[in-house]
């Protein structure tokens, strides 16, 4: 038996019950709405300490404050709305939303708007625009969820297979847009599910090893400039004017800053515009900068506990798809607090992945709450069963 | 989504599968926060001051402050070179993209000829401290910075920057004297001070502004400025104002140096004027002149070579560089050493029968009168110019004693304390032959050197400085330029002067300048036309240099030719003869008709000095100028 099969014994007591099994307890009021209290704290804090932070890197505008504030709300208003469905509800919808989502990707494809040099978005002139792949980051894990909740699990051969197949058509689609930072967060959310899911360790294992084993062959078959990219990352003062720019100004930010910090609004590297994409996908340097280490660590405890606690409520799921939803939900947060800090910090490649609830931008905010909206669902549609 | 019916679904067993995951999810958690954490520690702890000092680099730049270059003035403080706001074009290398692009559309622009790109990538690639600003062009049009201004937004890097730019008012007649400012090469960027020069583009090229850079230069100052990352300055940090250089007061009189240059209409040659007493030179004139303002801006290369190819050498500093034989003028210097070294006596006679003869020689070497004066004294000899008693003189000297006593007036070196450039000329000698030739000398140049000729040359400043040595009774001053610089006074007592030069007896000065006095006013004084109507006693000394040879690369057509052959007219004088405020000595090349023109130019300046109000007119002048230059005898 492995150590972690002993560990897991420990769950066994959850989820946790009321003493007396069998009568209805009073919910509470949390319970009634179908949110969790502790995660909505802990949201609360970050939105309102992202939006200090995005108030000194959007050059002190408080337009741009008050917008994201205004995103923040619809979007909070989303993820209650989602969080009153229940589990059962994203189970009977989720093929549905796939279908549409892929459907919509394939007419990206076909008759998309081309920002920012790759198509992306799909407008209704008039009345909306719209990022089809921003649905996919939720719908691929729920179809995924959802298939693989039909399945015996651990899966078999051929229920892999199919996950294959469910996930790689949007990946795909979504990296030829080109937007490879968002077809690889789509494709971690639905792994994640196939991993929580019991994905055995030899395959695990026989997967990241053909992964490895593929690296040079894949590096024979780059292009120059993709080759100049890679060499770029791993030595970002090669490039200091071009590529590396962005990296060498964000790790000047960030170090300048210290144990303490130049200070709110005092970041010499921020605000004088040294440091590139600022509100966006680089604003933790500013806070690094500005709030030094003290600020950093922080604000990574408040993210971590988010996690704690969505994992937390995951495992207190009581069926299957509820439980791989909610983990795939949580762990694709902290994977985008990862890959955005990580690569402002320089240890991994520049992607545009912007940091959680702090970066300035609706869709991504919208799509997160949505995600916890569904794992509050998950959570508050427990039932009360006797064991 | 319905259970399929074939697989029975064991909730148990997959939700032992999920904790473990979610298990090892949290370790993954924890592991990828420490790394993060840990790279964070490391950029803001251990690596912070190195960040630090980079974010430090990236907001703050040093902005140099070219000190103002000290104004030239002349001694009544007329102006004579000033600095006048310009705008020039600037390019700091390390922020532009593309070099060749940006260089091509500058050129486009500006509307410059194609050929100037040539100048431009020069200029941009000289070597440079790294973001410091390359100057490109000087004194841009207002069309021109309308154009930039518009397309600046194309233009990274170039700047289009306000500066002083060096102006010389009355540049032609003064480009010799005060020299001028340049850019600063790449060569003299090797030597620099960098800090003092920082922002500074321009350094004295040659004249005043040369030899007085370090004063007139001044102290660059520096300015940090807080920058945003488009290179835009937010607000100043801390700045050291810079240090002006000095004013410079010169002795030159700007109205004596203009009429100089008009007396020489635009003949070659040059006049040097010079306070006897103080040394102060009051005009120093080589022509024909130029607009020494080229060089300022940058000279384009077709006006250059104009300027190199002339002719007539507009650039060659006659008055310091011009080597000329001296002729006759140094009669009264040869008198002097006869009576210093007691070959002659004021008194003692000889008799000319129009030539000399060495003994053992039968070789004849005349004088310019071919029946010869007869009976000739020291002071005739001078007022009639005779050849005889000078080869008779000269051989009792020797070449040594010749030499030695011609020293002591300056010749063969250099006798200004502060002229940039000055050539030595030559005394020749015994040594000096040896040296050159590897031949003995010969008795025969003896006589040549005794009448000014043979290997002997001079500048007009030194025979302008050794008249003025004689008017002071062989008191030697050093001929100087600066009278004040910045509030001090240059002392009058300068290092380094020569001896002064002892008489016997102090009566026989006056027995010389006696002579030179009959040069003009004598009836048989050479310059006998000159002296009409003097209001003021005044000495002098004629004389004609032959031209021996052309160059040999030069080619004239044969007009130019006959001309180019006639000899130079010389003169050398000093007035008033009792109390000399003045020495003067001009040299007109190939000005024909013996030294009569020369003698003219001379007389104009010492009117000009003396007389102030009753100064002569210029054109009057050049009239006389045409009717004498004909027919009066030579030397």
């Amino acid at each position: 038996m492995v150590p972690w099969q002993l560990l897991s014994r420990s769950f066994r007591r959850y989820p946790v019950r009321p003493p007396n099994s069998g009568i209805a307890r009073r919910k509470s009021i949390w319970e009634r709405i179908h949110l969790d209290p502790w995660l909505i704290g802990l949201l609360l804090v970050l939105m309102v300490a992202g939006l200090f932070v995005l108030y000194s890197a959007s050059g002190q505008r408080i337009e741009a404050v008050i917008a994201q504030a205004v995103r923040f709300g619809v979007a909070l208003v989303v993820m209650v709305v989602i969080a009153q469905f229940s589990p059962s509800t994203f189970l009977r919808w989720a093929p549905i939303a796939y279908a549409v989502g892929l459907a919509m990707l394939i007419a990206v494809e076909i008759a998309g708007d081309i920002g920012m040099g790759a198509k992306r978005w799909l407008e209704i002139p008039g009345v909306i625009r719209f990022q089809p792949s921003e649905m996919m980051k939720l719908a691929v894990p729920l179809m995924v969820a959802a298939y693989l909740n039909r399945c015996q699990l651990p899966p078999r051969l051929r229920d892999i297979a199919v996950c294959g197949i469910i996930i790689g058509l949007p990946v795909v689609l979504t990296a030829i847009q080109p937007d490879l930072g968002t077809s690889l967060l789509v494709a971690s959310a639905a792994v994640i599910v196939v991993l929580l899911a019991g994905l055995s360790w030899k395959l695990i294992g026989f997967v990241g090893a053909l992964m490895a084993a593929g690296l040079p062959v894949l590096w024979m078959n780059m292009h120059n400039y993709q080759r100049q990219r890679v060499l770029t990352f791993l030595d970002p003062e090669s490039d200091p004017l071009g590529a590396g720019w962005n990296i060498i100004q964000s790790t000047t930010a960030i170090g300048s800053g210290g144990l303490w910090g130049k200070g709110w609004l005092d970041g010499t590297q921020s605000q004088l515009e040294f440091l590139p994409e600022r509100h966006t996908d680089f604003i933790i340097a500013v806070l690094g900068e500005e709030f030094g280490l003290v600020g950093m660590l922080m604000l990574l405890a408040l993210y971590v506990m988010i996690v704690g606690r969505g994992l937390w409520l995951a495992t207190s799921s009581q069926d299957t798809f509820g439980r791989l939803v909610a983990g795939s939900i949580i762990l694709t947060f902290f994977i985008y607090v990862f890959v955005n800090v990580g690569m402002v910090s320089g240890i991994l490649p520049v992607v545009g992945v912007p940091l959680p609830l702090v970066s300035y931008g609706g869709t991504s905010s919208v799509t997160l709450l949505a995600g916890f909206g569904i794992l509050m669902s998950i959570h508050a549609h427990r039932r009360l069963l006797p064991r | 989504m319905p259970q399929r019916l074939d697989t029975l679904k064991n909730s148990e067993q997959e939700l032992r599968i999920f904790r473990v995951r979610a298990l090892l999810a949290v370790l993954v958690v924890i592991v990828l926060t420490s790394l993060l954490t840990g790279r964070l520690a490391y950029l803001q702890i251990t690596q912070h001051d190195l960040y630090s000092t980079r974010s430090e680099k990236n907001r703050v730049r040093v902005e140099p402050l070219p000190p103002n270059r000290g104004l030239i003035y002349d001694r009544n403080g007329a102006l004579l070179a000033e600095n006048r706001p310009t705008y020039n074009l600037t390019l700091v290398r390390e922020r532009v993209d593309n070099l060749d692009d940006t260089l091509a559309l500058l050129v486009e622009l500006l509307e410059l000829p194609e050929e100037d790109i040539d100048a431009f990538n020069v200029r941009s690639r000289q070597r440079q401290r790294p973001f410091q600003p390359a100057l490109l062009m000087s004194d841009l049009s207002e069309n021109q910075i309308a154009r930039l201004a518009v397309n600046r937004h194309r233009l990274p890097g170039v700047e289009v920057e306000a500066q002083l730019l060096r102006y010389y008012p009355d540049a032609e007649v003064m480009a010799h004297a005060l020299g001028y400012v340049g850019r600063i090469n790449a060569e003299e960027m090797q030597t620099l001070d960098t800090g003092r020069y920082a922002g500074t583009h321009f350094i004295g090229k040659t004249g005043v502004e040369r030899f007085y850079e370090d004063r007139l230069h001044g102290q660059a100052g520096l300015r940090k400025v807080e920058t945003n990352a488009r290179g835009r300055v937010l607000r100043e940090l801390g700045r050291t104002d810079p240090v002006p250089g000095d004013n410079l007061t010169l002795t030159l009189d700007k109205s004596l140096q203009m009429l100089a240059y008009e007396l020489m209409d635009g003949r070659r040659g040059s006049i040097v004027a010079i306070v006897p007493d103080t040394g102060e030179i009051l005009a120093m004139v080589s022509t024909p002149g130029f607009d020494s303002n080229q060089f300022v801006t940058g000279i384009d290369v077709a006006s250059y070579r104009a300027l190199q190819e002339n002719i007539d050498l507009p650039l060659f500093n006659r008055a310091i560089r011009g080597h000329y034989p001296p002729g006759s003028t140094i009669k009264p210097f040869l008198a002097l050493a006869g009576l210093v070294e007691g070959a002659i006596t004021p008194d003692s006679t000889i008799h000319d029968p129009g030539f000399y003869q060495l003994p053992n020689d039968s070789r004849r070497y005349r004088n310019w009168l071919r029946w010869g004066h007869g009976r000739v004294d020291m002071e005739r000899s001078i007022a009639v110019s005779n050849n005889t008693y000078y080869y008779s003189l000269a051989h009792d000297l020797g070449i040594d004693k010749l030499h030695e006593q011609m020293s002591n007036f300056g010749f063969g070196q250099r006798v200004a304390h502060d002229v940039q450039g000055e050539s030595t000329a030559l005394m020749p000698s015994r040594e000096w032959k040896r040296a050159r030739f590897n031949q003995p000398w010969y008795p025969g140049e003896t006589l040549s050197v005794g009448i000014g000729q043979g290997y002997w040359q001079v500048t007009p400043l030194q025979l302008a400085s050794a008249t003025a040595a004689l008017a002071n009774r062989g008191h030697w001053v050093k001929p100087r330029l600066a009278l004040e610089i910045g509030d001090e006074l240059v002392p009058r007592d300068l290092p380094d002067t020569l001896p002064d030069i002892q008489l016997d007896n102090e009566g026989w000065w006056a027995r010389i300048f006696s002579g030179m006095e009959k040069v003009l006013t004598g009836h048989e004084g050479t310059a006998r036309r000159t002296g009409v109507g003097l209001e003021y006693r005044m000495g002098g000394k004629s004389g004609t240099a032959q031209v021996f040879s052309l160059g040999q690369d030069q080619r004239y057509n044969a007009a130019e030719l006959e001309e180019r052959l006639r000899d130079h007219a010389l003169f050398m004088a000093f007035a008033p003869l009792d109390n000399p405020q003045i020495a003067v000595s001009v040299i007109v090349e190939n000005a024909g008709g013996g030294s009569t023109h020369a003698a003219h130019l001379a007389r104009a300046m010492t009117d000009a000095w003396l007389l102030n109000d009753n100064a002569p007119d210029v054109e009057e002048l050049k009239e006389v100028l045409n009717e004498d230059t004909t027919g009066v005898e030579g030397n």
